[in-house]
């Protein structure tokens, strides 16, 4: 089927997709915490649209409650929580020199494209039209382990798991049509206590090493390499 | 009778030109608390320069002089494969995008071939510039243009376009980013504000100002006629591909009024967010312009890459 064919809420919900995608990319190539932050929370937001859209046109109730749920999280709570952490530690003005970040941004594309070839078959062998959204699913997963490698700072690597996060929720969304409640409450609780614990580690990464760049953690070698 | 639309057609882009860069320029003194010049200043330039007397440097060859007809009539050529008014002419069912593009890529090598040719410092420097920015750009606009052709199944802009039209409202998520990185390489590509600014001779922020320095009088007027043109190209490329609605697709008089009123609108529109644009942003450092430009392939690869994944027939 074309995506003429469509109607205008499967059109827009592909179209989120697409932004939600670029998200992805735009935070891979952010230095900025503040800014990463931002354009995590505008991911969240974009996803909490998705949501409500698929709820309204499959017309299933408790996806509000999961876009409720992801707005009330991951729109507003966890990049609240960070920005004050990253406000905390004063580090608001340390723009993050990224190496190579074009290659990321390719490695990024061809991630992209390695998830389209990787879910092809499945695609094809479905008649669910949202399905054509897994791969963005997929791919904002692959993009945000490849933000968790080529960033240094810690907090960047909390945002791109919790960017992870926010794939596996959009491939819950488009291929199952919503999780069942039961699930999805207990995923949303197991993100918020790992946006506690993770405050945590901070503070104590901060207390060892006295930054936030992880590659200083080789500091506490035993041996010096 | 179709011909003489299409030549009227071009004869429309050309006169069209100035007042576009006149209302651009109403639209910024605007926003930013000025007295603005009436809009129809750039004619009056364009009258006074040519009724100078062109001065040539001594060390000019041939090539300054031809220079500013090679580089008018290369852009009036990109400008008939465009539809402006009207879908399904003769000259843009001739041509398509990519000789389009290669008209520009034409004139904009005989710019910098005259900018290098009196051998000053800022002439030399802006050839520089502009060939380097344009190298990078042009792939962007490139990867753009293929997203539309890619879903039209056709690189025909007329085609394309009539194709768009047929289909009524879609919401693609291809053409977000196709938008997007057209607007960028738009702006890269016209020497509007975050890239270079065309209001100023400061020496060391010149792009496209620096190549011309040397000229004057009637030779002047048709570079500035020139880049004015380009500018009302890109305009009605984004219009017409993006939001196609009210082009002409008969050639009686009633829709072909409603063609121009279409086009006119859109453009005064599209002319507003550039001024708003050039008055929120500050120029960007030149060595910032390769990441913009990548940002604008990159948008333009994903557009390329959403067709593929999201829209695909099954």
């Amino acid at each position: 089927m074309n995506i003429e064919q469509l109607d205008f809420y499967t059109q827009a919900i592909l179209s989120m997709a697409a932004l939600i995608g670029l998200t992805s990319f735009l935070m891979l190539g952010q230095g900025r915490l503040l800014r990463l932050i931002f354009l995590f929370a505008l991911q969240g937001f974009l996803l909490t649209l998705t949501t409500a859209l698929a709820a309204y046109s499959l017309n299933n109730h408790h996806l509000y409650i999961s876009a409720v749920l992801t707005l009330v999280l991951k729109v507003i709570f966890i990049p609240w929580m960070l920005r004050r952490q990253v406000l905390q530690m004063n580090m608001h003005r340390d723009i993050e020199a990224l190496k190579n970040n074009t290659v990321v941004m390719l490695g990024g594309a061809s991630l992209m494209i390695f998830s389209y070839y990787v879910l092809h078959p499945i695609v094809q062998s479905s008649s669910v039209v949202m399905l054509n959204a897994l791969v963005v699913s997929l791919s904002v997963m692959l993009l945000g382990m490849l933000l968790m490698i080529s960033h240094r700072q810690a907090i960047s690597h909390v945002v791109g798991f919790m960017s992870i996060e926010n794939g596996l929720f959009f491939a819950a969304i488009v291929a199952t049509n919503g999780m069942p409640m039961v699930v999805e409450l207990g995923v949303a609780f197991d993100v918020l206590v790992a946006a506690v614990l993770f405050g945590i580690f901070f503070l104590h990464i901060r207390t060892s090493i006295d930054s936030l760049d992880v590659d200083l953690l080789n500091k506490l070698h035993e041996v010096d390499k | 009778m179709n011909w003489l639309i299409a030549v009227l057609q071009t004869m429309l882009f050309v006169a069209l030109a100035p007042l576009l860069a006149g209302w651009v320029k109403y639209c910024k003194c605007r926003l930013q608390n000025r007295k603005a010049p009436s809009l129809l200043q750039p004619y009056r330039d364009l009258i006074k320069l040519t009724h100078k007397q062109p001065v040539v440097s001594e060390q000019a060859s041939w090539l300054f002089i031809k220079a500013p007809y090679i580089i008018f009539s290369a852009t009036v050529l990109a400008a008939t494969v465009v539809p402006l008014i009207a879908v399904d002419l003769p000259t843009s069912a001739s041509a398509d995008v990519i000789v389009m593009v290669g008209f520009f890529a034409f004139a904009r090598f005989f710019l910098a071939l005259a900018g290098l040719d009196v051998g000053t410092a800022f002439g030399g420097m802006g050839s520089s510039r502009e060939m380097t920015i344009s190298s990078l750009a042009e792939p962007a606009m490139l990867i753009a243009i293929f997203t539309l052709t890619m879903t039209a199944s056709t690189t025909n802009l007329s085609f394309a376009i009539t194709y768009l039209l047929n289909d009524g409202l879609v919401l693609r998520p291809s053409f977000v980013f196709a938008l997007a990185a057209l607007v960028l390489v738009a702006v890269a590509e016209t020497g509007r504000i975050p890239v270079d600014n065309p209001a100023t001779h400061l020496e060391l922020t010149m792009i496209h100002e620096a190549m011309i320095l040397e000229y004057s009088g009637r030779h002047l007027a048709l570079i500035e006629w020139a880049s004015q043109l380009k500018l009302m190209l890109y305009g009605v490329l984004i219009a017409n591909i993006f939001f196609p609605w009210g082009i002409a697709e008969t050639f009686n008089l009633q829709a072909l009024g409603y063609g121009l009123l279409a086009i006119v609108g859109k453009l005064a529109v599209l002319a507003i967010f550039l001024a708003l644009v050039e008055t929120l942003f500050a120029k960007m450092r030149l060595f910032r312009v390769q990441e913009y430009l990548s940002f604008a392939y990159l948008l333009g690869l994903l557009g390329l890459l959403s067709h593929i994944i999201l829209e695909a027939a099954r």
